[in-house]
This record gives structure tokens, C-alpha cells and sequence, in this order.
């Protein structure tokens, strides 16, 4: 068992010229954790998986990766993988030429039978002989994540790697990756699919204008503390609408939206008054349909933080 | 601390060696359709055209060696070799050098290869190994393909060479393979000057024609009256100088001065290139090339090459002037005449002559400069006489001259008509072309040999 962590960055900085991308990050992975990361567009999330890959070098500060300093580019340790700004491929050759390819340029001794697996693990095994070229985003995606996997990493670090998947490409990969963190293999992951990351990530790091708002276990940021406005259907609405005008600490949220189904309530709410709520429908004999977040809790903290972060700013 | 003890356990990626990232390359250039075709087409268009030419009786006189395609197999490649340094080579090298390293700009695959490779230099030296490689499939498809579609139409016979001096079979062979080596060299250069703008430019289209347009301005340069030693100094001219390889004696010094400069060009392009790729920050999103102080970079220096060159040229090799000088011009079409004129008593089977025998000598003007005249244009004049055993009074003839910068020249015969005033002469078996009515010659325009 490793004791040191998958990665451990403190204070990284990093400049484009007059562009600071990254102000003093720190950041913490452990060995087989799925660590999100998230935040708006140009925040640095890019910037800071190209550090980890080792595609640069930070401007200061101290990155550990896999146990080793990382202190200058292309010094990436063995066992890391991974892509920033979508998966290189080559649309000339076909996803099993370009797996073959990247399996002999690395030296690779997982054969055709490796690269036959990995396009199975990512549900591209009828399309293996498919040049990339035809290939959707989501296909792209998968066939990325494939030619990670080829190397077996320890520290698999993906750039959006949802983009563009179907349900079914989804489902594929989520069950790779949560398949490789219970293996062991850390993965970071930057997305802006909240769903994803609640669905695979123990932990999250949000970052906004180069800094970080928040890291840590996901249910720090669903907490009882924030309202959080909430979708409701009853086999009453009309009955439903008196109970929660009359419920402490529930509002009806008047929204263009709603006004569209007469069916739907949204309600905003701290969840103790959500639990009192719910307790009053089924007392009053209604029935409850539908009770979810408008927005997820990772969304709704990411849109708190990242806006504070904002206006602070 | 447990950083500093876990470190040492930790185990660095070895780099990717050079050889799986030359494959790895090779690979992806040739899965490209375009490339496949161009290696198709140079194997292959060379070879139909040629034996297409040669079984016309309309022969393409005005390319260099043209007019022999229906006399030996061996002006077929003479004949693509003038078009390819021309034409084919700058656009081969723009299609392949040129875009080798922008193709993974366009396609966002830098990151992947970095993170496969680990090293820069090492991606690098594949790339440029890699497109080397197919610049000398397509060199060589275009000399073979010639070359097999001369032989296989017309034959293997002698070639009259520049200054008409009749060479062996097998002595055309081995300088016909000589002249296609010698053009390597300007091709390295432009092949480099791909490279450098495949670096610099990015996914800019002009990246991509950088060589076609660099060749396409030297050119133009060739065909304004420039100093030789500017002429020279440019990494081009090695696609002219391997005409004086089929002279007699064998005009070695533009052809030597030409490569020598090519590949010093080829050196500081590619190097140039090298520093400018590993500049390089692939993290930056936005940055798909190194801008314009990238492009500056570039470009300064290779000015300042040239700039050197021209006056390290002029003092090494003596050069002066246009090089174009009456003298040499007189030399060249006596010597010429002179080869031909025993070609042409062959054909009418009358005694043989030598040319020590026939003492051709040639009395040119240009315009109305009939002392000392210099420089190119196609106002040259030129009477020449010569002699025969046992005939005291001596024959003449006269041509008109159209002399390019380049030192190339066309002589046109003027009269009289039974010896080249037209362009079939009448042999005891039939009517033939006549080798003395039009003749391509070559002045050299180094003044440390005599042509």
C-alpha cells in the first residue's frame, strides 16, 4: 500500500503572461479516490490537469505526483494518464490502429489482446476497425479513455470526460472508472456534468479564477444549511399549495416554468422544513409523486461559491 | 519528508525511444489519403508520362534534355528531374515536411503525444526522421518511375549531353542517378524550411505552402539578373546546377557550391526549427504556434544566412558579375557545334571527323555589344565557323541565342539550311531530325573552369 497520496499540490501557481491560471492551488487525492473538479469556464481546471500530465511546469509552488516531485515539464512519473482538451487521435486510423499505434510507441507488452480489451471496457468493440474519423464526441470520449487505460495508469487524470456520451457511453464508463478506483487507481476528473460528478466522485475540488472555493467530501456541500428549492407533485396540487403555504419555512417559488404544469409545485426549503412538509401531505392524505433539487446540491454550492467567489472578486 | 522517502520509489516513465516514435510517425503519415496518392503518383505518373512523350513526335524541346526523349530512355528522367525541382519537389516537401507537425495542431493531438512520448526532442527528431523518410520514397518513386518508363519506351541508349558531347549508355546512367542524389540536397533544405514553418505557422495554411512559396520566390530569383554569387548563395540552385554534370569536362563547382549551401540551409532551418518547438508551451490552449516574435525568429536568422553567404560564396569561389560573359558564351556553342557537327556527318554518313579536326570556334555579339559583351538575353548572335580535312576555306553558320540568367542557353539555327537552317536533315535512309538546327548549351558561370 502507497503512503503517500496519488497527488498533493500546494500553493501552485501559474501565469500565461498577464493571465494568472492558477493562484496558490492546493489540492489532495488519495490512492483510489474519484476527486471532481469543477468550476466555470477559465477557471484553470484545463490548466491544472496539463500540470498534473505533466505537460508544463508551475510557475511556483510544490506538486507531488504519485510520490515525485514534479518539478520540471515531461517529467510525469510512470503510471499517469490521462487527456486534457479531448482525447488525441488520429481520424486516419481506425481505433484499433490508433490503440495499436500508442501500444508500440509506449512499448507496451499488453498486445492486441490488451487493446481488444480496453475497447471492450469501453464499448467500442463493434467499431474497432471504424476509422475515428466517423466517430461522435462521445465515441471519441471512450476511445481517449481506452488508450489511458492501455497504460494501466495509477493516476488517471480526464479533461470532460462525459462529453458528448450517451446514456449507454455513460454507463460504460462510469462502470470503468469505478471499476479502476476500487482497483486502486485514483482518477481526477474535471466536468461540468454535476450528475457525473455526484454519481462517481467521493470528493470535489471547486475552483474559481484560479483559486480554490472548496475541496473536500461532497457531503460537506449538501448541507442542511443552504434552501435548496425542490420540485413537487402530489396527486392534489391544489391541496399540496395550502399545505405548503401553511408549512414554517417553506415558500412557493412562483416560477414561469411552473405556471406551464399546474401540476408542479416548487417549493424552496431548509430540509428539516422539507421533512415537516412531507409529513403534513401524507397527514392530510396526499400522496407525494415527485419530491427531487430542481438543481443537485453540488450544483446549487458550486453556483453559490463560484458566484460569491465572483463578487468578491 | 515522506515525499523524499516515497520519491525514490516512485519510478520515472522511460522515455519513448526515437525508433518506436519514428514507426510511430511513419504510421500515421502514411494512413493519410493524401500521402498514399502522392507516393501512388510518384511512382506512377512519371513513368506514364514519359512513355507517353516518347512515342509523340511533339517533344517538349523547351525543358532541358527534352528534345532527346525520342533518342534515349535516359532524357525521360532528365526531363521529370527539371519539372520536379521546378514543381514537384517544392510541393511534395510543402504537402509532407510541411505539415507534419501542424497536422497535430489541427487535430488537438499535441497533449497525447507529449503525454505518450515525454519528450519533446524525441517527438522531434521522429517527426522530422518521419517525413524525411517519405520525401525519399517520393524522390525516389519520381527518379525510378522516370527512368523505368524512359528504358522501357525508348530504350538504353547513349544521351547527347549539354555541350553535345555523346555519353555512353551507362555513362548517362550513373549521372542521371547522380543528378537525382545531387537534388537531395536543395530538397533537404526545403524540407527543413517545411519543418520550421510547420512550427512556427501552426495550423496556418501558410505553414503548409512555406516550401512551394520559398522555391516559387527562388525561382524568380533565378530569373532576374542577379550577381552569381546571390544566384549561388541561394538554397535552390542545386536544382539547376546538376546540368553541369553533362557537360564535358563536368562543371563541378556551381554543382558543389549549390549542395554545400543547401544543406548548410537545411542545418540552420532545422535547427531553428528544433529550438522554436521546444519553446513551446502546449498548455497554453490558445497558443497553436509561437506567434509572430516565433515568426520573427524564424525568419531572421535565414535572412541573415543568406546574407552571409553571398559575400562567403563571392570570395570563395571568385564569382562576378552575371557570369555571362562572350567569351564563355562563344566557348560553350563552339564546343557544342563542334559535338554535333560529328553527330550530324555521322547521320549523313560522310567521313568521320574529329573535333580537334573540325576547330569550331564561335564570333558572338549581343545586340550591338560586339566587344566584351556580358549577361542574359536573347538578343546574343553568334557565327559559327569550322573546318574540314582537306578543305581550306572554312564553313559557318549562325544562331541565334536566347541565354537565360541561369546560364542555360538555346541556340537556333539560323542558316545556312542544309547545315542548321532547318530542322530535318536528308541521310541516305531517309529524313532525320537534325541535330545541329536547335541545341541547348549551358555557360558556366564560375570563372575557375572552362566549359
Amino acid at each position: 500500500m502507497d503512503t503517500f497520496p496519488a497527488i498533493r499540490a500546494r500553493g501552485i501557481t501559474k501565469c500565461f503572461g498577464d493571465v494568472v491560471a492558477l493562484d496558490g492551488i492546493d489540492l489532495d487525492v488519495a490512492h483510489g479516490q474519484i476527486h471532481g473538479l469543477v468550476g466555470p469556464n477559465g477557471a484553470g481546471k484545463t490548466t491544472l490537469l496539463g500540470l498534473l500530465l505533466g505537460l508544463a511546469v508551475a510557475d511556483s509552488g510544490r506538486l507531488e505526483v504519485l510520490g515525485t516531485p514534479v518539478e520540471r515539464a515531461l517529467t510525469t512519473p510512470d503510471g499517469v494518464a490521462g487527456f486534457v482538451d479531448g482525447p488525441g487521435l488520429y481520424p486516419s486510423l481506425t481505433a484499433r490502429q490508433n490503440l495499436t499505434a500508442l501500444t508500440a510507441l509506449r512499448g507496451l507488452d499488453t498486445g492486441l489482446s490488451g487493446v481488444d480489451d480496453v475497447l471492450d471496457q469501453v464499448g467500442l468493440t463493434e467499431v474497432a476497425d471504424d476509422r475515428a474519423r466517423g466517430f461522435s464526441l462521445g465515441m471519441r470520449q471512450r476511445l481517449g479513455l481506452a488508450a489511458a487505460l492501455l497504460t494501466r495508469p495509477r493516476l488517471l487524470v480526464l479533461d470532460e470526460p462525459s462529453n458528448g456520451l450517451d446514456p449507454a457511453g455513460k454507463k460504460h464508463v462510469h462502470g470503468v472508472l469505478t471499476r479502476l478506483a476500487a482497483e486502486g487507481t485514483s482518477v481526477v476528473l474535471s466536468s461540468h456534468r454535476m450528475d457525473d460528478l455526484e454519481a462517481l466522485c467521493s470528493e470535489v475540488t471547486i475552483i474559481a479564477t484560479g483559486r480554490v472555493v472548496f475541496s473536500g467530501p461532497l457531503g460537506k456541500l449538501a448541507t442542511d444549511h443552504r434552501e435548496l428549492d425542490y420540485r413537487l407533485l402530489t396527486s392534489d396540487p391544489q391541496a399540496a399549495r395550502r399545505v405548503a403555504a401553511e408549512t414554517a419555512g417553506v415558500r412557493i417559488v412562483d416560477d414561469a416554468a411552473v405556471r406551464q404544469d399546474s401540476d408542479l409545485l416548487v417549493i424552496r426549503a431548509l430540509v428539516p422544513a422539507l421533512d415537516e412538509l412531507v409529513v403534513r401531505l401524507v397527514g392530510a392524505g396526499i400522496a407525494l409523486r415527485e419530491l427531487a433539487p430542481v438543481v443537485s446540491p453540488l450544483e446549487a454550492a458550486f453556483l453559490a461559491l463560484t458566484e460569491q467567489k465572483e463578487t468578491g472578486s | 519528508m515522506t515525499a523524499t522517502l516515497t520519491a525514490d520509489r516512485a519510478v520515472r516513465a522511460p522515455r519513448v525511444p526515437v525508433g518506436r516514435g519514428y514507426r510511430f510517425e511513419l504510421v500515421k503519415v502514411v494512413s493519410q489519403w493524401r500521402i498514399r496518392l502522392l507516393v501512388l503518383a510518384c511512382w506512377i505518373a512519371p513513368a506514364v508520362f514519359v512513355a507517353g512523350v516518347s512515342q509523340q513526335s511533339t517533344l517538349p524541346v523547351d525543358t532541358l534534355f527534352g528534345r532527346w526523349m525520342l533518342a534515349t530512355g535516359w532524357a525521360g528522367p532528365l526531363v521529370i528531374l527539371g519539372f520536379a525541382g521546378t514543381w514537384a519537389l517544392p510541393l511534395l516537401t510543402s504537402l509532407v515536411a510541411g505539415d507534419v507537425f501542424a497536422s497535430e495542431d489541427r487535430l488537438g493531438t499535441w497533449r497525447h503525444l507529449l503525454v505518450a512520448v515525454r519528450s519533446p526532442r524525441r517527438i522531434f527528431v521522429a517527426k522530422a526522421l518521419a517525413s524525411l523518410t517519405v520525401i525519399l520514397l517520393l524522390v525516389a518513386g519520381l527518379a525510378c518511375s522516370s527512368a523505368i518508363g524512359g528504358l522501357a519506351t525508348v530504350g538504353h541508349r547513349p544521351l547527347v549531353g549539354l555541350d553535345g558531347h555523346l555519353l555512353s549508355a551507362s555513362d548517362a546512367a550513373g549521372k542521371v542517378l547522380l543528378a537525382w542524389v545531387c537534388v537531395l540536397g536543395p530538397t533537404l533544405a526545403l524540407a527543413a524550411i517545411g519543418l520550421l514553418g510547420s512550427v512556427v505557422l501552426g495550423r496556418s495554411p501558410m505553414g503548409l505552402l512555406l516550401p512551394a512559396l520559398v522555391a516559387l520566390a527562388m525561382q524568380l530569383a533565378q530569373m532576374l539578373p542577379l550577381p552569381v554569387a546571390v544566384r549561388l548563395a541561394l538554397p535552390g540552385y542545386a536544382f539547376i546546377a546538376w546540368n553541369g554534370l553533362f557537360a564535358d569536362p563536368v562543371q563541378l563547382g556551381p554543382l558543389l557550391i549549390g549542395i554545400a549551401v543547401s544543406l548548410v540551409w537545411a542545418v540552420v532551418a532545422t535547427t531553428l526549427a528544433y529550438l522554436l518547438f521546444l519553446r513551446r508551451d502546449f498548455t497554453n490552449l490558445t497558443d497553436d504556434g509561437l506567434g509572430h516574435r516565433a515568426l520573427t525568429l524564424g525568419v531572421v536568422p535565414l535572412v541573415g544566412l543568406l546574407a552571409v553567404s553571398v559575400p562567403v560564396v563571392a570570395a570563395a569561389s571568385g564569382a562576378s558579375g552575371s557570369g555571362i560573359e562572350q567569351d564563355k558564351v562563344e566557348r560553350s556553342v563552339a564546343t557544342a557545334f563542334a559535338h554535333l557537327y560529328r553527330m550530324q556527318t555521322d547521320q549523313l554518313h560522310r567521313p568521320a571527323v574529329t573535333e580537334a579536326q573540325v576547330r569550331a570556334s564561335a564570333a558572338c555579339h549581343k545586340g550591338s555589344v560586339t566587344a566584351d559583351a556580358q549577361g542574359p538575353g536573347n538578343d546574343w548572335r553568334c557565327v559559327v565557323s569550322w573546318h574540314l580535312p582537306g578543305v581550306e576555306a572554312p564553313g559557318t553558320a549562325v544562331y541565334q541565342l536566347d541565354v537565360t540568367a541561369d546560364g542555360r542557353f538555346m541556340a537556333d539555327g539560323d542558316g545556312p539550311k542544309e547545315v542548321n537552317g532547318y530542322f530535318l536533315v536528308r541521310t541516305p535512309i531517309g529524313d532525320a531530325p537534325n541535330p545541329l538546327w536547335q541545341f541547348d548549351g549551358n555557360v558556366e558561370l564560375l570563372p575557375t573552369s572552362k566549359g
